[in-house]
C-alpha cells in the first residue's frame, strides 16, 4: 500500500471520489479497481450520511441510494478489506462527525487501520472540533485531513499548520457539485497555505471538466473529484464503470 | 471565539470550514452588541411596541377549578405579534444582523411560526427574505406559506429527505455557504452550532424573566413547576433559563411522542435518542446504529425534530430538568381541553406542554402554582386537528 505522500509524487493527484454502495457495494469496488488502473492516485469513499448537510443535490442522492440499499459502515468495512488485497492507490474515507462517533471514534479508526484506510476527511468538523477525533486518528496512523475555504481567510495558516495527509481546499462557496465557473483565487489561498505546510495540497469542489481539471491543478499538487463521477454513477448504475474509468483516463490525462 | 460555546459535553461548533467564519463573525457582533445600551432600548422597543410585550401572565381559573389542584398560569406567549414566542429571537437576531450590516436574512422553518416571524420582522426592516419549508409541512401549514407570500418573502420547498424540518435546517445551511457576505441565517431554535444556542436563548430568556417578574407581582412567590413543549426548545429554554438558579421550580419540558415512544413514529429525542453530533451540534438525537439520523414523527410541525437543543441535553444530563413525551392524542385532548375550558386555542405545540399540567396538577396541592407556556397561538392549527378527529376540512 502506498502513503498519501507517495501518492503525489507522480506528477498531479487525480483524487475520484465515489459514494460506497451507489448503487451497490460490489459496484463500488469494481470502480475503485477500475479507476486505479484509469490513473487515479488517491481515492476517496464516502460513507453515506442520511443528512449531508456539505453536499449538493447530485452527492445527496448518492446518499440517499446508498442508504436505501441498507448499505452499513460495517458493510463498507468489509468491503474495504476485500477491495484492499486488489487496489495499492490510498483510500481515504469522507463522511460526516455522527458516522464516525456513533461507531465509537476510537473503534471506527481502529477499523480504518486494519482494513488499509490511510486518510479520513470529515466534512462537518472544522478546525475547533478537530481534535476529539484527530488525537484518536493519530494512534491509528490514520490522517484526518483538514479543509480550507474561500472564506478561510486568516483561519488557513493555524489550519495548514496542522493539516495532515494533504490540504483539501475547497474550491469555491456553496455545496459540492458540477460548477461552470470557479471564480475564487485559489491560486492565493494555497500559496498561502503553503507558506505554511508542506504538505500537499488539493482543490475539490466544482471541476467536472478536463479544461478545469487543467486549470486547477497548474494551481496545485492535485484535484478531487465528486459529483461529476457521482453523475456517471447515477446515469448508468450498475454498468457505469467502463464510462467511469474512461471519464478518470481524461481527466487524468488533462492534469498530466 | 472566547467561549466554546459547550453546555457540559454538548454545543460546539460541528459545521464545514466554509461556514466558520460566518459563525465567529456572529460571535464577535453579539458580544459586542449584547451589553451595549442603546442596542438594548432599541430591542426592549421592538419587544413592546412592535411584538406588543410583555405577554400576559393569565390565571386560568376555570383550568384550575376543573383539575382541582395546582393554580395554573398561562404564559401567553400566543399573544404577540405573529401569535407565538418566535419574534422575540427573531426580532433580536435581525436587530443584531442589521447592525452587522446585513441586508438579506434566510432561515428554515416547521409549522410556519418562525418562518412568518421572519418574514414579517424582514418586511419590517425592509430586508431580503428566503423561508426554507419542509414540503410536507408547506402541506400541512398552507396558510402559513401564503402569509410569508404576502409579507414579501420567497418560500422555498425542500424535497430531500422527510421533506420536514431538519431537512429544512439542512437546506438552510447550505443556502448560506453559498452567500455569505451579505446574509444573515436567523436559526430559529436553541440548536445549531455556537454561538446560535447561546443567542436565541438569550433573546427567548424575555418569557422567563416576565414570567418571574408578573408572578412576584400578582402572588408575591415563585412558581413550583414551569411546563413547556419542546421541539429544539427555544420557548422552554427562554421558559425555563430565569429560574435556572432556583431549585425549588420544577422545569419540565414535554416532548412529541407522536404514536408513542415505543413506536417509529416519534420525535420524542430525550427518551428515544442516543449522544451524536448533527446540524453543528454535539447532543441527543433520534438515530439507528450507525448514527443516521431517524425520520421522526409527530402531528406537530413544529417539535417535528429529531434532535433538541445542547442546553436542555445538558440540564437533563445534571438532572435540573426534566423531559417527559407527549402523544398526540393526549396533545389533540389538552388542544381541545383549553379551548372549551378557557377559550384559549393553543397551538398543537403547546398543547403538549397543556396536557402534561392536566397530568401533574390534580396530585399538587391548591397553593401550589403551575406556570404553562403557551408558546404559540392554534389558528394554524384548526384544521389539521379537525382532519385528525375525522372532519373532512381544508383551509
Amino acid at each position: 500500500m502506498n502513503s498519501i505522500r507517495e501518492a503525489f509524487q507522480n506528477g498531479k493527484a487525480f483524487i475520484p471520489f465515489i459514494t460506497c454502495g451507489d448503487p451497490t457495494l460490489e459496484t463500488t469496488k469494481k470502480l475503485a479497481i477500475a479507476m486505479e488502473e484509469a490513473g487515479a492516485d488517491i481515492i476517496e469513499l464516502g460513507i453515506p450520511f442520511s443528512d449531508p448537510t456539505a453536499e449538493g443535490p447530485v452527492i445527496q442522492d448518492a446518499n440517499i441510494r446508498a442508504l436505501s440499499n441498507h448499505i452499513t459502515t460495517d458493510d463498507i468495512f468489509a468491503m474495504v478489506a476485500d477491495l484492499r488485497k486488489e487496489v495499492k492507490v490510498p483510500l481515504v474515507f469522507m463522511t460526516y462527525a455522527n458516522v464516525v462517533f456513533s461507531y465509537g471514534t476510537e473503534k471506527f479508526a481502529s477499523e480504518c487501520k486494519r482494513i488499509g484506510i490511510c486518510g479520513l476527511i470529515l466534512a462537518d468538523v472544522p478546525f475547533e472540533e478537530k481534535k476529539e477525533f484527530s488525537s484518536v486518528c493519530d494512534k491509528y496512523g490514520v490522517d484526518l485531513i483538514s479543509m480550507i475555504a474561500p472564506t478561510s481567510n486568516d483561519r488557513i495558516a493555524v489550519i495548514a499548520r496542522e493539516a495532515k495527509g494533504f490540504l483539501y481546499c475547497v474550491s469555491s462557496l456553496g455545496v459540492t457539485g458540477i460548477r461552470t465557473d470557479i471564480t475564487t483565487d485559489v491560486g492565493a489561498m494555497i500559496s498561502n497555505a503553503k507558506k505554511n505546510t508542506d504538505i500537499p495540497c488539493a482543490i475539490g469542489f466544482g471541476i467536472s471538466t478536463p479544461e478545469q481539471a487543467t486549470e486547477m491543478a497548474s494551481k496545485s499538487d492535485g484535484i478531487i473529484v465528486g459529483s461529476a463521477i457521482v453523475k456517471i454513477c447515477a446515469k448508468y448504475g450498475e454498468n457505469c464503470v467502463p464510462y467511469v474509468a474512461e471519464f478518470v483516463k481524461t481527466m487524468k490525462k488533462a492534469i498530466s | 471565539m472566547n467561549t466554546n460555546g459547550r453546555y457540559g459535553i454538548h454545543g460546539g461548533q460541528y459545521i464545514p470550514e466554509t461556514l466558520m467564519n460566518a459563525v465567529m463573525e456572529l460571535d464577535a457582533a453579539y458580544r459586542k452588541f449584547k451589553d451595549d445600551p442603546d442596542f438594548n432600548r432599541e430591542l426592549t422597543d421592538l419587544f413592546n411596541n412592535y411584538a406588543g410585550r410583555p405577554s400576559r401572565l393569565y390565571y386560568a381559573e376555570h383550568v384550575t377549578k376543573d383539575l382541582g389542584g395546582a393554580q395554573i398560569f398561562l404564559k401567553r406567549e400566543d399573544l404577540n405579534h405573529t401569535g407565538a414566542h418566535k419574534i422575540n429571537n427573531v426580532l433580536g437576531q435581525m436587530l443584531l444582523a442589521k447592525h452587522m450590516g446585513k441586508t438579506r436574512v434566510i432561515a428554515e422553518t416547521g409549522a410556519g411560526q418562525h418562518g412568518v416571524a421572519t418574514a414579517t420582522v424582514a418586511a419590517m426592516m425592509g430586508m431580503e427574505c428566503e423561508v426554507f419549508m419542509g414540503r410536507e409541512d408547506c402541506e400541512r401549514q398552507a396558510l402559513n406559506v401564503y402569509r410569508m407570500r404576502l409579507l414579501g418573502a420567497k418560500v422555498h420547498p425542500v424535497d430531500t429527505g422527510t421533506a420536514t424540518l431538519k431537512d429544512a435546517v439542512s437546506a438552510t445551511f447550505r443556502e448560506w455557504t453559498t452567500r455569505i457576505a451579505d446574509t444573515h441565517y436567523v436559526l430559529g431554535s436553541v440548536m445549531g452550532p455556537a454561538p446560535f444556542p447561546e443567542i436565541v436563548r438569550d433573546f427567548q430568556a424575555v418569557i422567563s424573566k416576565e414570567i418571574k417578574q408578573q408572578l412576584h407581582d400578582l402572588c408575591g412567590k415563585l412558581p413550583d413547576a414551569v411546563i413547556a413543549c419542546v421541539g429544539g426548545g427555544s420557548n422552554a429554554i427562554g421558559s425555563f433559563y430565569n429560574f435556572i438558579n432556583d431549585p425549588s421550580v420544577r422545569l419540565i419540558g414535554c416532548e412529541a411522542a407522536g404514536r408513542g415512544i415505543d413506536t417509529n413514529e416519534t420525535a420524542a429525542t430525550i427518551s428515544t435518542g442516543k449522544l451524536g453530533i448533527f446540524h453543528g451540534m454535539k447532543s441527543y438525537f433520534c438515530q439507528d446504529e450507525y448514527g443516521q439520523i431517524a425520520p421522526v414523527y409527530s402531528i406537530s410541525a413544529g417539535l417535528d425534530y429529531p434532535g433538541i437543543g445542547p442546553e436542555h441535553a445538558y440540564l437533563h444530563d445534571i438532572g435540573r430538568a426534566e423531559y417527559v413525551a407527549i402523544t398526540d392524542d393526549e396533545a389533540v385532548e389538552a388542544f381541545e381541553y383549553l379551548s372549551r375550558t378557557e377559550g384559549i386555542i393553543p397551538a398543537i405545540e403547546s398543547a403538549h406542554a397543556v396536557s402534561y399540567a392536566m397530568k401533574i396538577a390534580p396530585k399538587m396541592s391548591k397553593d401550589q402554582i403551575i406556570v404553562i407556556t403557551i408558546s404559540g397561538r392554534g389558528d394554524k392549527d384548526v384544521a389539521a386537528i379537525a382532519r385528525y378527529k375525522g372532519e373532512n376540512l381544508y383551509e
